[in-house]
């Protein structure tokens, strides 16, 4: 299966990732609104936030409205999300993410379209099986 | 019989069609009315005034009863109602616990009214469906069935004679019959009750949800006061209610930011803490039994003991080994603490469905130490068997526990005999015999239909028939207003005994439950200190039965830094979660004292529903002594350390050399008379005459002084 993986040390925080997804996603630059979040630290030093694709939503999901597709990406079905947020809250990597104007949540589906952008390399989709 | 024929089988008395609206800021700002009499089906609005004064719920529940009986309404006359509430917060899936109803009734046990709360999806489809409370009344003539359908807006009054009655089976058939699909069986919630219910007074009713991952129909219970026993007493074998697909802003909330919020923040909360905390997403409240245990406050043998050395038997990983699919136990959307445990695939030993392989709900706390160790029972598979089989007759589980050990302390002192029992030994710890007089209870047959009649009319029918000592029986009868007490040993805890008498429907651990607080922590020395606590925790805990919250949420998982907070015990972050959902759903701007004043609104307007019952005064609040002392030599010398240092220390009566039964007259006269001094210190920090009637100032207060509250308090001025 394919995921979002990081060299955080590449990272330059530039956040064009977010931009870029919240862009695509929720048609406007808003990095409230992006699946994967560059958090900068104290020190200068930032660390990248996006899904790993590891199902503890899933389980967590009371209306099952989380699946796994064959890809292995982790996707919602929007229409069975009854927008508890609770996979937000019990996200194990604090990835899954949440806006207020939105009923549900959201989260990175490894489409890659920041990584092509990212001036560093330091995300990039790889292949795990 | 399918199905598809069942529901043939159903006749349709009478049908009602509504425009189902839509919820505005936590409200439908309607009721729906019932008539099983008439055959009547109406709506009713709901005031602005009916919504300041009684918030919902409870409140709504509490409203609507009164203006519907008067003070000589009978709990088996028609004119007696079922009322159910959700109440404004209710169906919120953001935070943990927002899926309460809350059902109010004359009670069989208490002869006043009595409320009681529960899980499962049926309050919060009621309120998505149009609706902020049902309210029944009258009685059919035939088994019915009411089904509202709020997805296409009509309500239906059944005739049903052929569906079974029993919840297990009658839960599962009617949410096939009633869901349009597969799908839609999460839309649908069943109201139900058993056999049981109809043969004493301690009937409970079972809400039902769909459990998806199991696939199978789960049920959560309504257990005090035996709203059950109304329920058939109606001849009403179900309510369904089949609402809209659930999101996250069905309320309409005014800011729903809010309530994500504090919703993230709790699930955040539950996930890093819960796991060193209670493990309630493991084991659900079976964490209890042991802390109980080992601070001697597990009821044994009719309350006689705190602990057992055998507890250990029936402590959580007893049942955890049972419990399945454990991480999404919630009764409703959301509920991350997932205290919601099932037994899958369970098979019955005894009874009709013997050799029957059966999904069981639970067992929680209260059921493990309420058929178990305060029956002397500590046997898990016992528990569980019990557990399902009171389930799906309609017993609750509770008040059958108390009223078994009552009764097996009568059989060890000769008070009954194996010739009143038709045979059975009922000695403490003999499960065999105590499942047979729940069967009994099922059948309405022997000594079950006896025993199902509770523990103030045994008391009576024990002295009248059979000779028994009154003052006896009314120091070791476990029932305070009639209703049984729920399962914690407040002996060593005056302010839990005030939580457990000062009550208003009976002794019920969701008004207070102060034991750690006072026994344990020593927080509330004075009587003043206990007389706070015993005016804010009820007031609190009122509060979430009014906007149809669970208590759990509150206090079985606190934040980390909680016990640095200036009062701990309050769990003040958790308090502002509460006041940020009212807020955030009704658009309102309440602050947390404000949140105590609708409380109060509704509490002294439940008192006073007492007296106009004929109840509610200060003799009503007594307790039976074995919930403040050991009434026994063996109880006292099973602790004699303990009570000859409080003699000496507190009473300062030198124990040396005197008799057990000349300590236990001291002690006895020491506590009782500690109990009046609180009695005084509440009723006093409550507002009230040392009558405990709330004084007329009281009422004006708070707004409640409508004509009809201040006619019937001024008869006790």
């Amino acid at each position: 299966m394919k995921r979002l993986a990081q060299k955080v040390e590449f990272c330059t925080a530039c956040q064009l990732c977010e931009d870029l997804c919240s862009k695509t996603y929720f048609k406007e630059e808003n990095r409230e609104k992006s699946s994967i979040r560059i958090e900068i630290g104290e020190k200068g030093g930032s660390s990248i936030i996006a899904c790993t694709q590891c199902g503890v939503c899933m389980e967590i999901c009371p209306a099952q409205a989380i699946y796994q597709d064959k890809n292995g990406i982790i996707r919602i079905k929007k229409e069975l999300c009854v927008g508890c947020f609770a996979c937000v809250g019990f996200c194990p990597e604090g990835a899954m993410f949440q806006h207020h104007e939105y009923l549900e949540p959201f989260k990175c589906v490894a489409c890659g379209i920041c990584t092509k952008q990212c001036p560093t390399g330091a995300i990039f989709i790889e292949e795990v099986s | 019989m399918s199905v598809e024929k069942l529901k043939e089988k159903h006749r349709l008395l009478a049908q009602f069609q509504y425009i189902p609206g839509k919820v505005e800021k936590g409200y439908a700002n309607r009721t729906l009315y019932v008539n099983l009499s008439e055959n009547r089906i109406a709506e009713k609005p709901v005031s602005q005034e009916m919504k300041e004064k009684f918030i919902g719920g409870r409140g709504f529940g509490l409203k609507l009863l009164w203006d519907g009986v008067t003070g000589n309404t009978k709990w088996d006359d028609p004119e007696n109602e079922i009322i159910i509430a959700p109440g404004p917060i209710a169906g919120i899936t953001q935070y943990p616990g927002a899926g309460k109803s809350y059902v109010v009734s004359l009670s069989p046990l208490t002869h006043t009214v009595i409320d009681s709360n529960v899980g499962g999806y049926f309050g919060s489809l009621l309120k998505f469906s149009g609706f902020d409370a049902l309210e029944i009344q009258g009685k059919a003539e035939q088994d019915v069935i009411v089904f509202i359908d709020g997805v296409n807006g009509t309500v239906a009054i059944e005739e049903a004679s052929q569906a079974v009655v029993n919840s297990h089976i009658l839960v599962e058939q009617l949410t096939e019959m009633y869901a349009a699909n597969e799908e839609d069986k999460v839309n649908v919630s069943v109201v139900s009750t058993g056999a049981a219910a109809e043969h004493t007074l301690i009937g409970m009713l079972n809400f039902s949800f769909y459990d998806k991952r199991r696939k199978a129909v789960r049920i959560k219970q309504a257990g005090r006061g035996g709203i059950g026993t109304v329920f058939r007493n109606k001849k009403i074998k179900a309510l369904v209610v089949r609402g809209p697909r659930i999101k996250g802003d069905l309320n309409h909330p005014a800011d729903k930011t809010l309530l994500d919020k504090a919703g993230i923040k709790l699930h955040k909360e539950i996930a890093t803490l819960d796991n060193s905390q209670n493990k309630m997403r493991i084991g659900g409240t079976t964490y209890l039994t042991k802390i109980m245990n080992d601070y001697d406050i597990l009821p044994v043998n009719n309350f006689k003991f705190g602990s057992h050395p055998a507890a250990n038997n029936i402590a959580s990983d007893a049942f955890i080994k049972y419990f399945n699919l454990t991480g999404h136990d919630g009764c409703w959307y959301g509920c991350t603490l997932s205290c919601a445990k099932a037994i899958n695939a369970f098979e019955l030993k005894t009874g009709p469905y013997k050799g029957q392989k059966v999904l069981v709900d639970g067992p929680e706390y209260e059921t493990v130490a309420g058929v178990g160790s305060v029956c002397g029972i500590f046997d898990p598979e016992y528990i569980i068997e019990n557990n399902f089989y009171c389930d799906t007759y309609g017993i609750d589980t509770i008040s059958f526990g108390t009223i078994m050990a009552f009764l097996m302390e009568c059989y060890e002192n000769g008070i009954i005999n194996k010739e009143i029992t038709g045979g059975l030994e009922l000695n403490f710890g003999n499960g065999e015999a105590a499942m047979e007089v729940l069967h009994q209870m099922a059948r309405g047959e022997g000594f079950g239909k006896i025993a199902g009649l509770g523990v103030r009319r045994l008391k009576k029918l024990f002295v009248e028939e059979y000779g028994a000592d009154p003052a006896f029986l009314e120091d070791i009868g476990m029932e305070v207003k009639g209703l049984e007490y729920s399962i914690y040993l407040p002996k060593e805890s005056l302010a839990q005994q005030g939580g457990y008498g000062l009550t208003n429907k009976g002794p019920q651990h969701d008004e207070a439950w102060l034991i750690f607080m006072d026994m344990v922590n020593n927080q509330i020395p004075t009587f003043e200190d206990k007389a706070e606590a015993l005016h804010y925790f009820p007031m609190f805990r009122t509060w979430f039965s009014l906007n149809g919250l669970c208590k759990l949420p509150w206090n079985d998982i606190v934040p980390a830094n909680n016990r640095t907070t200036a009062e701990p015990a309050k769990i003040p972050e958790h308090v502002q979660n509460y006041v940020d959902l009212f807020n955030g759903v009704t658009g309102m701007n309440i602050t947390k004292e404000d949140l105590i004043t609708q409380s109060e609104r509704v509490y002294n307007f439940q008192r006073v529903f007492n007296l106009r019952m004929g109840f509610g005064t200060r003799e009503h609040d007594q307790v039976p002594y074995r919930s403040m002392g050991p009434v026994t030599v063996e109880e006292y010398e099973s602790r004699q350390e303990r009570y000859d240092k409080q003699l000496k220390e507190k009473v300062g009566f030198d124990p040396e050399g005197k008799t057990t039964e000349e300590k236990i007259a001291v002690l006895r006269k020491y506590r009782e008379d500690q109990y009046q001094k609180l009695c005084d210190a509440v009723y006093k920090r409550r507002g009230w005459t040392e009558n405990a009637v709330p004084k007329l100032e009281t009422l004006e207060r708070l707004g409640m002084d409508f004509p009809e509250v201040v006619e019937v308090v001024k008869k006790y001025l």
